[in-house]
This record gives structure tokens, sequence and C-alpha cells, in this order.
């Protein structure tokens, strides 16, 4: 393929199409880039040699060129985002509240269409194998694509020399003679350029200006930015990288902090919800159009370290380090732990008081005293003043019934129910049993003599926090930062290239930018101010 | 008159002022002889539009004032501020430019959207506690910002599509410029049908099933006549229009039928608007707009609209994008939820590197360059009206 050997003694990798050093067209290569005889240049990678326009044989030229392309690239791009929109169509499994399992909850919601929605696996669309797949190509895509374009790029803008074959010159978009033109002009037009800070290089005469080069990085920087980015999504699958972790704490309850090992420890002081004041005439027109809004969920929280040694069952010896409020938007920090207001219980019940009377004594006098279960740590019975004897047969801390028997659906005490043992003092080996739930009390016999009301229940507000460590959060943001920072490098800034070469009378002038040619022009209209040098041609308008 | 009162009339006083402004860019278009840039037309036409922006920042900061946060908490608020940002950015364009024609085009489009704005309940609403932050006006007003530069360039796309598409003969081209053109008509026929019904107070009260327990009936009231009624409703007012129509039972929602409503009152009123246009002009809307942009430089068009997609590219990414990852990690935890309307941020994040990837590596510039401007103005339209009127999820204000 091609002569790698340039007039100009230069040696160039093979596939070059314009020679590195002087921009001669390399024979054999020019289809590469398109470029015609007589036509102007394709000057977009300067004609350097690209790895994908070179080689084709083995598989891994295969997938290189594949990747490497644009055009797939951007179907890419394309694929990722349609499969993006239509998870939106539904709710996204991870997303819903509702308790139904998904197989029932689509097709029930949203009938024919949410079936097959869900059959199709578009209800975890963000965590299907396919689209990770997606992602996983876009992600090599701008690896491979950057890494075909800018090696050689960078070759060639650093190889590049002020001294260009004739050819080159005259097939760029921007060239002119100016034979009339003397050295002083061309000193003149030096100067002028060094005031719009042209970097000049030159040899033997030939002058090479140039400026902004460095915005031919912006396209692969913003690409760095992306790849960091987005290996820094994907260490959060590494368990030390990011902590994630529910955390329920109660009123007056103290609890070590998960992901921590037992080191820190949290007490919910008080958890309460705030809302608008209707009468506060700011808000009073939309709050009667809402009804209550909430202006505040909060914990107050004392954090806690653990100062002894750790031994397992040893009871906690703690120092307090930190207390404050957590409220939506507002963490508290602890040794680079967060720990976020997610959710809320209010009203759990803590502990009931119950009494026994007499089931035909109308005043419901009590004998023998209370007894006060405590709904997170029952105990298994409990002795009356009289020596009446209560036996805790089966405890549901949320109630329900479920095919006719009872059960609990949780462990927390959010609607607790009993059966109960009454062992009478006159006959200790024959229990009357009774059932008790708030707004319920069987006798299932009917026939019991002494019957259990609650007399009173205390109840308390449980805290719903997330524990997060997220080590990688400074990869996003450096990532983030690098992909703007390529963003406005490449975009904001245009690279633009000047070439004098001198002639047996005056000197030829030729011209390249990456973009904005128009702003081009104008600059070399205030270079060659004051100096006999005709304004060059714009050689694309001209075939128009 | 107290703070609230004046912060509305600034508002209604901007809106006045954009469209005396539009007529004077329709004069100096019209304006013969004369280049654009001597035209004493042009210059009455700029500085009543900056009055108008200044009129409207009045109005912004009076608000913010009396609701003691930034006023982009609401699909009002948030509405409002796109049309004003989508003002400011044709300003500064206008200044690099200076495009007569471009005023023409991107204020009807900001009066559009502001009116559009006021069909929502525009009471000051208090923010939940996951709004109470300072990233809500750095990521909302970053964000507005970014996608009304993007605005900007779907109006230069559409300049140059109307100027450049043949118009000799019917096409599929011709055909979907028609369209967006017919959706510029929808929108303003819901102001107008909206507007309408509220000025004759109309009302019609539905009894419907609750989807949750069919045995409670809820209420759900009609402020347009029922071409489409709620499934199973029974209808309490007396000597209203009985619906035509019933939703499908597949249309989820109490509100999901008052929507298709005013949905399907909206594309008729839009299509009587339409039609009688084409009555009076007797061609496509297109065409006889076409006449009028004779001396626009395509070029120039084009450049603008690519200009346009260069600014606001990176804005948008750091407002829609990183503002609110940063924001969405402090209230929730997590910086990405695939919460609907994210998920259309990315989707309009990857239309635009798309964008930026067919016209910097592929060369599509022009014509095609200004259909993809108009397909991504439709992105963000979506993601501004369906995604918060349809698609619920955390961001949906109304």
């Amino acid at each position: 393929m091609g002569n790698r050997t340039c007039e100009c003694g230069h040696v160039n990798p093979k596939g070059t199409v314009l020679c590195e050093s002087c921009g001669k067209p390399m024979e054999g290569n020019q289809h590469i880039d398109g470029n015609e005889p007589n036509k102007l240049l394709n000057m977009r990678y300067d004609g350097s040699a690209r790895r994908s326009k070179t080689y084709n044989k083995t598989f891994v030229d295969k997938v290189w060129n594949f990747f490497s392309s644009v055009k797939v690239g951007v179907w890419l791009i394309v694929l990722v985002l349609v499969a993006s929109a239509i998870g939106t169509i539904y709710p996204q499994e991870m997303n819903n509240q509702s308790p139904l399992p998904a197989a029932q909850y689509y097709v029930e919601e949203y009938g024919i269409t949410g079936k097959i929605y869900y059959q199709l696996g578009f209800h975890d669309l963000y965590g299907s194998w396919w689209y990770l797949l997606l992602v996983a190509g876009l992600a090599i895509s701008l690896v491979i694509a950057s890494l075909d374009r800018v090696v050689p790029l960078y070759r060639s803008l650093k190889k590049q020399k002020p001294k260009r074959h004739t050819t080159f010159m005259q097939r760029q978009r921007l060239f002119g003679k100016a034979e009339q033109a003397t050295e002083q002009d061309k000193e003149e037009m030096i100067a002028n350029l060094k005031k719009k800070r042209y970097k000049i290089t030159e040899q033997e005469g030939h002058v090479l200006a140039e400026k902004g080069r460095f915005s031919r990085w912006g396209p692969y920087v913003n690409h760095i930015g992306l790849i960091i980015f987005l290996m820094g999504v994907m260490l959060r699958s590494v368990p030390f990288m990011y902590i994630d972790e529910t955390l329920w704490v109660r009123e007056g309850e103290t609890e070590p902090i998960p992901g921590t090992d037992g080191q820190y420890y949290i007490e919910n002081v008080d958890f309460f919800v705030e809302t608008y004041d209707e009468s506060d005439p700011r808000f009073k027109d939309a709050l009667e159009q809402e009804g209550t809004v909430v202006s505040n969920y909060q914990t107050d929280a004392i954090i806690y370290e653990r100062t002894d040694d750790g031994l397992p069952g040893v009871e906690p010896e703690l120092t307090k380090i930190q207390e404050g409020a957590i409220q939506v938007n507002n963490p508290i920090k602890v040794d680079g732990f967060g720990l976020y207001q997610t959710t809320y219980q209010l009203n759990e019940f803590k502990s009931m008081s119950f009494k026994i009377h007499e089931t035909n004594d109308k005043e419901e006098k009590a004998i023998g005293g209370e007894f006060t279960i405590d709904l997170m740590n029952p105990e298994s019975e409990y002795i009356l003043e009289n020596g009446m004897r209560v036996e805790i047969v089966s405890y549901f801390p949320e109630f329900d019934m479920e095919d006719g028997e009872p059960v609990s659906v949780s462990k927390y005490p959010k609607n607790p129910a009993f059966v109960l043992n009454v062992y009478p003092p006159e006959d200790p080996n024959s229990p009357e049993t009774s059932f008790l739930a708030i707004g319920a009390n069987l006798d299932p016999e009917e026939n019991n003599q002494y019957k259990v009301s609650i007399t009173n229940f205390e109840t308390r507000d449980v805290t719903g926090l997330t524990i997060t460590k997220d080590r990688t959060l400074w990869i996003l943001a450096l990532g983030g930062l690098i992909f703007m920072i390529g963003v406005v490098q490449g975009m904001y800034w245009p690279h633009r290239r000047i070439w004098i070469q001198p002639k047996e009378q005056g000197f030829w002038l030729a011209a390249h930018t990456n973009k904005n040619w128009f702003g081009m022009k104008k600059e070399i209209q205030q270079v060659i101010e004051g100096t006999d040098v005709p304004m060059v041609n714009d050689q694309v308008e001209q075939e128009q | 008159m107290d703070l609230a009162s004046l912060s509305s009339n600034l508002l209604y006083a901007a809106f006045v002022f954009y469209f005396i402004a539009t007529i004077f860019f329709g004069a100096s278009i019209r304006t013969k002889g004369k280049s654009d840039k001597q035209s004493r037309a042009a210059t009455i036409a700029i500085t009543i539009t900056i009055i108008g922006f200044v009129l409207q920042l009045g109005y912004f900061i009076t608000r913010w004032i009396v609701s003691k946060h930034a006023p982009v908490s609401n699909l009002f608020e948030f509405t409002t501020f796109f049309g004003m940002m989508l003002v400011f950015a044709f300003i500064i364009i206008y200044f690099i430019y200076r495009l007569n024609i471009l005023g023409l085009f991107t204020l009807p489009v900001a009066i559009i959207i502001i009116a559009y704005a006021s069909m929502f309940p525009t009471e000051v609403s208090p923010l939940i506690p996951a709004l109470q932050t300072h990233w809500l006006y750095i990521h909302v007003t970053t964000a507005a910002a970014g996608e009304a530069i993007l605005a900007v360039s779907f109006a230069a796309g559409l300049i140059y599509l109307i100027k450049m598409i043949d118009q000799s003969s019917f096409s599929i081209k011709n055909f979907t410029l028609e369209l967006v053109i017919y959706a510029i008509y929808a929108t303003i026929g819901f102001i107008m049908i909206t507007l309408a019904f509220r000025a004759t107070g109309y009302e019609a009260m539905f009894e419907v099933p609750m989807k949750d327990d069919p045995t409670v009936l809820t209420e759900v009231e009609y402020n347009m006549p029922a071409i489409y009624g709620p499934a199973d409703g029974t209808l309490l007012t007396d000597d209203v229009m009985e619906p035509i129509f019933t939703v499908p039972t597949w249309m989820e929602g109490e509100d999901a039928a008052r929507k298709l409503n005013t949905l399907v009152w909206s594309m008729l009123t839009g299509l009587a608007l339409y039609g009688i246009t084409l009555l009076i002009l007797r061609k496509r809307v297109a065409a006889a707009i076409q006449p009028l942009l004779t001396k626009v430089n395509p070029d120039l068009v084009d450049e603008i609209s690519y200009r346009s997609v260069a600014i606001g590219f990176p804005v948008f990414t750091l407002g829609a994008l990183i503002f609110a990852m940063i924001w969405a990690q402090q209230a929730w935890n997590r910086f990405w939820g695939w919460d609907p309307k994210e998920v259309w941020a990315l989707v309009t994040w990857l239309f635009y590197a798309a964008f930026l990837h067919l016209r910097l590596s592929k060369g599509w510039e022009g014509e095609r360059s200004a259909w993809l401007a108009v397909i991504g103005f439709v992105i963000i339209m979506f993601n501004l009206i369906v995604v918060n009127l349809v698609i619920a999820g955390l961001h949906s204000y109304a």
C-alpha cells in the first residue's frame, strides 16, 4: 500500500494520506480520504495514517474498524436513546411502589400492553443485559474511535514542518499568490500574526503560523471524561467503593450504623414531620388547591463512636461525637458515611398495657393490677400482683388474616395482636384463651371467666435512613469536569494554520482552519492589512 | 398594588411587549431597499424586545421576593422562565448575527410558551422538602437556559426549512413541515380553547369509580365539554353535553380522561385555526411564508442553528445532567435514579451528541442539520409537556 518515503525524505507510517512533514499527497493512498486529483485536500485528520483505514484483514482489524466508525458510534447513540425512551413508557420496577409482583402489576395496571411490556423485560430495561451491552458498545466505540484518530493526528501535527509541498499549498481551501509582495511585507505579516498570538516557525524562509492546536484535542478530552465517568459508574458494583444500606431507628433507640463494623452508632432522639401553615398568606391560595403540604422531614440524631474493644456480647461503651438534624437535602456525615433522611413510619406501637377483669363485670374493675407488654421485646409470661399468670401464646406484630389464619406481615408492631392464656389463680392448670387485636377482643370458646382489655398504649415514630459511603463520587465528578473541559476546548477555539512559501517572485499563501472559515478569512484580511499581499481565494466559494 | 399583583402585571406587560416586538420584526423584513442592519423597524423591535425581557425579569425578581424561593418550582413558573431564557438567548444571538428574521420566529415561540405556561395554576406554591435547596435554582435555571439556547437552533432550523424546501409540489418533506407548523397551531388551540371555556365558566361533573376500589366513587370536574368522558363515569351536571366517547379502560389515572379530552379539543381547535389559515392563504402555510424569506442567507441561518447547539449543548449538559446529579445525590443519595424526567434529559443529551457527531464528522449541514434541530426541539417539548403531564415521576409538578 503506497510508498512510505516522501520525496521530502520523511518516512511516514503505512497508510499515510498526506506526508506528515510536507503534506504532499502520498501516492496510492488518496482514496482513503476521498481525495481527487486537482480537487481540494481532505484535511480532517491532516491526512494521517489511521489504523482503521489501513488494515482490514484479521478479526481484530475488523472489530477495530467497526468500533472506530463514527457511523457505528452514532447508531449506538441512537439505539441507547431509543431504548432509554422506551423505558419511560411505564414505570420501571425499581421505581414502583406497588406491593404487587411485577408479573401481576403490569398486566393489572396497563392491560395487554403492560403484559407485553413486562414480557419483553422492559420493566427492568436499564438493568437488562442488552441495554448494558449497548452502553458497553458505546464505551468501546468511544475508546477505539478516539485512539484511531488521536494517535496519528498527534504524530502528524507534531511532525509537520513549515516547508510544504507545492501541491499541498495549492490544494488548500484558502490559497493565494502574492507575487508582488516583498520581504518587508512578509516581515510585517509575521509581526501581525504574532500580535494575533500565532506561533511562528520558520524553515529556509518557509513560515508556519499556527494557533489553537490544543482545540484539536477537545473531542478526545471529552471522550476521556465520559470514559472516566462510565468507569466510576461501573466501580459502584464493588462493595468497597459503594455502600448503600437502609436503617430503621425508633425514637429513643440507638442502633449501630451498618457498614461501619459497629464503630459508629446513631440514636434517634426525635423524628417529626412538619407541614406548611395554611394561614400563611404566601401559600394560602396554593394550599387551598393542593391540601396539606409537608415542609420538613427531620430526625434529631446523636452519633456515637464505640470506644471499648468491641468484643461481641459486651455492652458497647459509646462516646457522643456529633449531634444534629438529618433532613432531606441535609444529611449528616460521619467518617465518609452519609446518613440520609429517606422514609419514616409514624406512630408505631411501642408498648401496650392490659388489665384483667371478670367477664360479666359491667364496670370492668381490674383484678390484680395491670401489665405492660414491650412490643419490640415481649416476655413470654407476665405475673400479676395477685399471682395470676398471663402467657403469650402467639404474638403478631403486624397482624393480618391470610386464608383464614392469623399471620404477621412483618416483625414491626404496626398492628399488634396476641393470643393470650390467662391462668386463673384458683385453677392454675386450666388456662383460658383470649385473642386480642386492635378493635377485636375474642373469646374462642365463649365461656371465659376472665377478660383481658387494653387500657393504654404508647407509640413512637420510626425514622428510615439510608446509609451510604460512595468512594466513586470524585471519579464521577472528575469525569464530568474533564468532559466539560473537552467540550469547551474543542468547540470554542478554532485550530488555524497559515503557510507562507517563498517563491522566486514574492510568495504563496495558504491557510486552513478546522472550523469557522468566515472568521479565518476575516483574520487573514487583518493580517495582510497595510501590505501588498492580496487576499487569498476561497476555492470552495469559487467552485460554486 | 401589592408585590404579588405587581409581579403578574409585569409578566402581562412583558407578554404585550414581545407581541409588539414581533410586529416590528415583521415590519423590518418587509422594508425594501435598506439592508437589515440599517432598518429602523429592526432597531425598534430589538429595543422593545429588551424592554420586554427586563419587564419579565422584574416579574421573576418580584415573584422570588414574594414566594421567598426562586420561582422555578412548578410548571407555570418553570415554563415562563423557559420562555424568558428563550428571549434572552435570542437577544444574545441577535447581537452576534443581527438577523431580524430570527426575531420573527423566536419571539412568537416564546409568546406561545409563556401563554401556555399561564394555563397552569399560577398560585405561589410551597416547596416540598426535596426542593428546599439552592440546587433548585442552580439546576433548573441552567437546564432551562440550555434548552432555550437549543430552542433558538430550532427557530433557525425552521427558517432554513421554510426557505429551502421546494414548495412547488406536495411532498413528504412539505407534509412534515406543515405538521410541525400544525403542532404550533395546536398549542395555540389549547390556549384559546382553555381561555374560551374558562371565560364561560363551563363545568361538568362526573362521578367515577376509584381505580383501587371500584365501590368508592370520586368526582372529576371537566372544564370543557366532554368529547371523551371518563370510563364508567356518570354525568352529574344538568344541561351540559353528554360525552360522545368514553376513554378506553386501559387509560389509567383519574385525570387521564380529562387530559385526553383537553388534548382532543386542542387538536380540533388547532385544526380549525390551521384550516382557516389555509382558506385565507389558499396554499400551504410554509409556501406562504417562503416569499418573505428571499433575502435570508441560508448559510447564515444554518450557521446560527449550529452555533446555538454548540453553545446550548454544554450549558444543557451542565444544568440538566451534572447539576441535576449533584442535587439528586444530595437529596436522595443517588445521583441517578432512572426517573422519567432524568431519562428524557439523557435522551435529549444523546440526541444533540448525535447531532454534533453527524454535523462535525459526517458533514450533515444545511437541510439535514435543520431537520435535526427541529427533532431536537420536539424532544425538549416532549420532556417539558408529556413527561410532566402524562408520565408520572419525581418531577411531575402538575
